[in-house]
């Protein structure tokens, strides 16, 4: 593509290599003044890292980058402040116990002489710009006060802040609820018809679909296109990231719903401050049903979890599991009566990442007979069985059995966690979050594991914070709100709109 | 009565300014998010440095000054260990208390005929001047000349954290490095000039046991008041106001020792003794944890590792 100052960013033919490793193998990037550009590729594809190059915090091996249509270099992200390119980084970074202006304005302060701080006039320039692009917040309130969505906006302000023009989003709707997301896409609409530019990297094809003018896709560090959004789908999309057909919607036969696995009566939870969050929820999922609970985070869904799992103290209520009564007992109890877990947070509760994988495919099984007797465990029995897994749910990269779990990406490490899951053919699977920070394909594996093990027999609790794929998968949609089931329904009897009304807490069944 | 409460006054604030400067040494250097344990051994350098220069150059001010000089040299083997190679700050802090009186003991016996003690010399004047109040009840409020800079430091300390940008950088850097890296704020250099200042400040205390309230520096000049300092910081929220006022009641402690211990009342003066110490603990039971530490005290900042 011809270089033009029509341009407001354009890297050519941009290569980048980490050892021997090709990161970005002759990437195009063509960004126009006032434009909203996506770029999509699966995690580990390259979009970062491309950002990256763009905020001078890794220097290219090769191409070239020209701004405005003149050519320039960027050597660190003091640099690239100055060519009026800003980042919001996908883990924010805030001080916690700073104010918004304070963190605004930090490393360029407002100040009187010798160094002293003025406070006042710092805050009337946050109000200006706060004002100027519609982006409400209370410039006093310590960031751990304010929510996700706020923080975000802090982040978005800083960069405006130092004038910048072009505005890089990292992965930027990731941490969001589903009003948070609507929230930015309209700012983001805002900023263009202001005169800046954005850049999002994403994975979430759905929101490229509702924000942005053009899409370029990377697929292993190569360049494979930019398109028209307008002119394209959700599906073409898909398989121009994975090179490869992807099914976006699961294909599955209908429920044949059997006994009563799961039942749950009048739960209350306490949270670890005390406070009840769960506070009469009854539930029942029966076995061969997939029962997704949608709601907002932190609705007591983590609670409620944990109490089946016994990792929390349940205040009243039963939970039985194949008739017996599990609550108050232990995790270990838990386990021994046929239900597995795959939790939320697969770096904090699903894996121990230093441990090889083989050593993370028997956390809960290590103790039976057949991987050591006594004191000693046989190791080469669990590297077998780690070996099996490996094969069985294509774990990449082969061989990995013996390597630490934390080199594993993202959607590896969740099969490992899901084959070790399933491995001990539970009755009842509850899977929570199971696909959060997944690409497009690893999302498909995790939702056609969570069918199969419906379809031999077990029952599935699917909890998450994703709409979208709570009423894609689900046969029996469940609403939790405020620490109860708000609403149940079978899948196909109910929209999108009833649901989220639901989950905000308005309107009852 | 109002004449001991006067000499309680004196007493406390005596003992409290050695603690005060040590305590604003760990303030500046965990505010910046560089674990500082070897204050103690800081302490022992710039006790010791005070008194030999004192003594040789018969100027108790310049003594004062070369303990802050040594205090930031020994401060500055702390910042290369930790910040430049990332070692673990707390070994690299038990290093140096280790180092420090050895340091100490060999230069005293290096300069002072293999004695263990340096002789007598001249040490810092009273506030009001070493005659003024003499002979009147408020004679024990005439303090040590270190108690007003101890005093001054704190509230300077407290100026530069939360009124310059320097302290908004600074005090971003110990909360979230990363943050601070992004906007251009270099987070090494800064920790760098923290961890100086603590040495320096460390020295100062320690300067200021030998040149008033002893004239004679010995291997126990420095018992644990760099440890109590630490205490104080925890105590003090990580404040240069907070921990002012933990060490005034700390130097109470050891002020009653010195006055309940002599009296008529029997209390045997080994239990007194303990005081500081007792109370040091019972502080750190109940507010180690409870009290917010900096987000990034005692994490080596990587570029890049998030």
């Amino acid at each position: 593509m011809e270089v033009s100052p029509e341009y407001a960013v354009q890297m050519h033919g941009i290569v980048k290599t980490f050892g021997s490793f090709r990161a970005l193998d002759g990437v195009d990037l063509d960004v126009r003044k006032q434009s909203i550009h996506a770029i999509l590729g699966e995690n580990g594809a390259g979009k970062s890292t491309l950002m990256n190059v763009l905020y001078g915090l890794y220097q290219a091996d090769g191409g070239e980058l020209f701004l405005n249509g003149e050519k320039v270099s960027i050597n660190s992200p003091t640099e690239a402040i100055k060519h009026g390119i800003g980042m919001v980084h996908q883990h924010f970074m805030l001080v916690e116990n700073f104010t918004v202006t304070e963190n605004i304005v930090l490393g360029e302060e407002v100040c009187g002489t010798a160094g002293v701080l003025d406070m006042a006039k710092a805050r009337q320039e946050v109000v200006k710009i706060v004002e100027e692009y519609g982006l409400e917040v209370d410039p006093d309130a310590l960031i751990e006060d304010i929510t996700v969505g706020m923080q975000q906006r802090v982040e978005i302000l800083k960069a405006l802040y130092r004038g910048a023009d072009t505005l890089i989003l990292d992965e930027p709707t990731a941490v969001l609820t589903p009003q948070e997301i609507g929230q930015l896409i309209k700012i983001m609409r805002d900023l263009v018809s202001k005169g800046k530019t954005i850049i999002i990297i994403t994975h979430k094809l759905k929101e490229i679909m509702s924000s942005a003018d053009e899409c370029t896709i990377i697929r292993r560090g190569r360049y494979m296109g930019t398109v028209d959004v307008a002119q394209t789908n959700e599906a073409e999309l898909a398989s121009k990231m994975v090179g490869r057909h992807v099914n976006l919607h699961v294909e599955k036969s209908p429920s044949r719903p059997g006994e009563t696995v799961l039942s749950i009566r009048d739960l209350h939870v306490k949270d670890d401050r005390g406070i009840e969050v769960v506070k009469g929820l009854s539930l029942d999922v029966h076995a061969g049903e997939i029962v997704g609970i949608a709601g907002i985070d932190g609705n007591g869904q983590r609670e409620f979890v944990d109490a089946i799992d016994n990792l929390v103290h349940a205040e009243s209520g039963t939970i039985e599991v194949k008739g017996k009564q599990i609550q108050n007992t232990t995790p270990r109890n838990t386990i021994e009566t046929g239900v597995a877990t795959v939790p939320s947070d697969r770096h904090r509760w699903g894996l121990v990442l230093p441990f090889s994988v083989a050593e993370n495919s028997v956390l809960e099984r290590h103790n039976e007979e057949r991987f050591g007797k006594g004191i000693m465990l046989d190791l080469a029995k669990v590297e077998e069985f780690a070996r099996g897994l490996i094969e069985e749910y294509d774990i990449r990269p082969e061989g990995c059995e013996s390597q630490p779990a934390a080199g594993l990406s993202g959607g590896n490490q969740q099969k490992v966690i899901i084959a070790r899951e399933v491995s001990g053919e539970p009755d009842l699977l509850v899977a929570v979050q199971p696909t959060r920070g997944l690409d497009v394909g690893a999302i498909e594996f995790v939702h056609k594991s969570l069918i199969r093990e419906r379809d031999r027999g077990a029952a599935i609790l699917l909890v998450s914070l994703e709409l979208d794929e709570v009423m894609d998968v689900s046969d029996t949609i469940a609403v939790i709100h405020d620490g109860q089931i708000v609403g149940s329904f079978e899948q196909g009897t109910v929209t999108e709109e009833q649901i989220g009304l639901l989950m905000a807490g308005g309107g009852s069944k | 009565m109002p004449s001991s409460l006067f000499l309680l006054i004196g007493i406390t604030l005596m003992y409290s300014t050695p603690l005060v400067f040590g305590a604003l040494s760990g303030v500046i250097s965990e505010r910046s998010g560089v674990v500082n344990i070897g204050i103690e051994g800081m302490m022992m350098v710039g006790a010791f440095t005070a008194s030999a220069v004192s003594y040789f150059t018969g100027n108790p001010w310049l003594g004062f000054l070369a303990a802050g000089l040594t205090g930031a040299i020994i401060a500055l083997l702390h910042a290369f260990a930790s910040i430049t190679f990332r070692a673990d700050q707390t070994v690299s802090g038990v290093a140096i208390n280790l180092l420090a009186p050895g340091l100490a003991l060999f230069f005293c016996r290096r300069l002072f005929d293999n004695a263990a003690m340096t002789p007598v010399y001249t040490t810092l004047p009273k506030l009001f001047g070493d005659k003024a109040l003499a002979g009147t009840p408020y004679a024990s409020l005439n303090v040590d000349v270190t108690v007003a800079l101890g005093l001054v430091a704190a509230v300077i300390m407290w100026f530069v954290l939360y009124k310059t940008k320097w302290g908004l950088r600074v005090r971003a850097v110990g909360e979230h490095p990363a943050a601070a890296d992004t906007l251009g704020i270099n987070v090494e250099r800064t920790r760098y000039v923290c961890v100086i200042v603590s040495g320096m400040l460390a020295g100062f205390g320690g300067a200021s046991v030998t040149l008033a309230i002893v004239s004679q520096f010995t291997q126990t000049a420095i018992s644990g008041q760099g440890f109590i300092a630490l205490a104080a910081v925890i105590f003090g929220k990580w404040r240069p106001h907070g921990a002012y006022g933990a060490c005034l009641l700390f130097g109470l402690a050891q002020a009653l020792t010195v006055i309940l211990g002599g009296g008529d009342i029997a209390i045997p003066s080994q239990l007194m003794a303990m005081l500081p110490y007792i109370l040091t603990i019972i502080v750190l039971v109940l507010f180690v944890g409870r009290s917010v530490a900096p987000k990034a005290d005692g994490v080596p900042y990587r570029k890049g590792a998030r």
